[in-house]
């Protein structure tokens, strides 16, 4: 009876926050700056970020990343990334990439049993190519191609599209749902994912900090710029030349 | 004198093989000849950004032309700025990305550069060459350069990473500065970007 609660109450925050999204979406941008009208309440949680980064998650990561072997780093990223094969093949499924979907079945069966549990990512080694899809990028598909800019301390850079993408792709990760029974395991997994990401980023900080004139207008470009070439599958429709 | 006329010869030649250079070849060789002195330097592998500097100087700049880089930055206020301001504001984008982009090989840790399958029509002056970054314990990084066909051979106008063009990256940020205090601001902003990252001797000197 309390599970049937716990989900419902659950699944009634789950529609709270995308009626929200959808609410926060208003009208979809059309013109070159329009794509970020809440830039005052970003550039604000942009600045919470920094200071928490600065002050807390950069030192855990440049600890880790100091402390922690190259190849127990690749273990760590390569059992993160078979578990982000689960989400690959349904979010494959879901834009009808089936052969895609196929092929990132077949590396999660073989990287979770000959890969030992994902540790590592023999199915590459195999040839069989990595389809990264997230729920952000099946809605982009699906046809929710231009979503206005937002930015979540901690979360980081999204739009409100991939925010409310998030969410299900969180819902449908075996780390934070299979595991649920033991909230130890699972948090410090989460923990653990959260640290190698942002390790995974710390080459870029200089280059950011260097070449950025604002480095909330370059995180925030950068980052709406990978998502359409992820959307893309890594080649998106070539923009207008201004010199043609 | 004959000596002579036979160097001239063999260096216009040269030119000429060079300017024929089909652009994937181009950009192979070029990687290939970079990656291969920062293998060997221990000072840049260091973070020594002045020889890091000095190296792309050398090798990389000859390919890129930085005019069209920096109009296509600017997007339709290319146009607006006079040929005086145009110079200006691409010698000082040039400098800003040589230096911002050259500290990328001071992190260079055993990364190999794949080269995809290359595709390009006889007729065709602007092409994109695709590369992929390996590096140990991490994602594999999207590395494409679109390059254009012009007399002096194929050069660079675009440099795209991880689907991230490291030029089109500017274009709110320049405009936002346009807005605020016209061309003329945009390139003192720059100018000055570039004067506070020289005038960091902890930068400079790598440490």
């Amino acid at each position: 009876m309390t599970d049937i609660l716990t989900r419902w109450k659950r699944r009634a925050g789950l529609s709270c926050l995308v009626a929200g999204m959808i609410t926060l979406a208003g009208p979809a941008a059309a013109g070159e700056t329009t794509y970020d009208p809440l830039e005052g309440f970003n550039r604000a949680m942009f600045a919470v970020n920094e200071g928490l980064d600065t002050v807390a998650i950069k030192p855990i990561a440049q600890a880790y990343d100091f402390v922690v072997p190259l190849p127990a780093k690749a273990g760590v990223g390569d059992f993160f990334g078979n578990i982000a094969d689960v989400r690959n093949v349904l979010n494959n499924a879901l834009q009808g990439k089936l052969a895609e979907a196929g092929s990132d079945l077949g590396r999660l069966l073989i990287n979770s049993t000959v890969g030992i549990f994902g540790l590592f990512d023999v199915a590459s080694e195999l040839g069989l190519e990595k389809h990264d899809e997230d729920f952000g990028q099946t809605l982009a598909v699906w046809g929710w191609d231009s979503s206005n800019f937002l930015f979540w301390p901690l979360i980081g850079p999204r739009t409100v599209r991939d925010t409310g993408g998030w969410i299900v792709d969180v819902y449908t990760d075996p780390t934070w749902y299979t595991l649920n029974k033991s909230v130890a395991t699972r948090n410090s997994l989460v923990a653990l994912l959260y640290v190698d990401v942002r390790a995974s980023l710390l080459p870029s900080d200089k280059v950011v900090e260097e070449a950025a004139l604002d480095k909330y207008a370059y995180v925030r470009d950068a980052y709406l710029q990978r998502r359409r070439n992820q959307i893309f599958d890594g080649s998106p429709p070539r923009l207008q030349d201004v010199l043609d | 004198m004959k000596k002579l006329i036979v160097l001239v010869f063999a260096a216009l030649f040269a030119t000429l093989v060079l300017a024929q250079e089909a652009p994937d070849v181009l950009v192979k060789r070029v990687t290939e000849e970079v990656l291969d002195i920062v293998r060997q330097d221990k000072n840049i592998q260091n973070g020594d950004s002045r020889k890091a500097i000095e190296l792309v100087d050398a090798k990389v700049i000859p390919h890129f032309n930085f005019a069209h880089m920096t109009a296509l930055a600017l997007g339709k206020e290319w146009r607006k700025a006079s040929p005086q301001q145009q110079q200006q504001l691409t010698a000082e984008f040039k400098t800003l990305l040589v230096r911002t982009y050259s500290n990328a090989l001071t992190s260079y840790k055993n990364q190999r550069v794949i080269f995809k399958p290359f595709r390009m029509n006889p007729g065709d002056s602007d092409v994109q060459v695709r590369t992929e970054v390996d590096q140990p314990g991490n994602k594999p990084v999207q590395l494409d350069y679109s390059l254009e066909k012009l007399d002096a051979g194929w050069k660079v106008y675009d440099v795209n990473v991880a689907g991230i063009s490291l030029v089109t990256n500017y274009r709110e940020q320049f405009g936002q500065e346009i807005r605020n205090g016209g061309i003329d601001g945009l390139i003192k902003t720059v100018a000055a970007k570039n004067k506070s990252l020289e005038g960091n001797p902890a930068k400079a000197a790598g440490k």
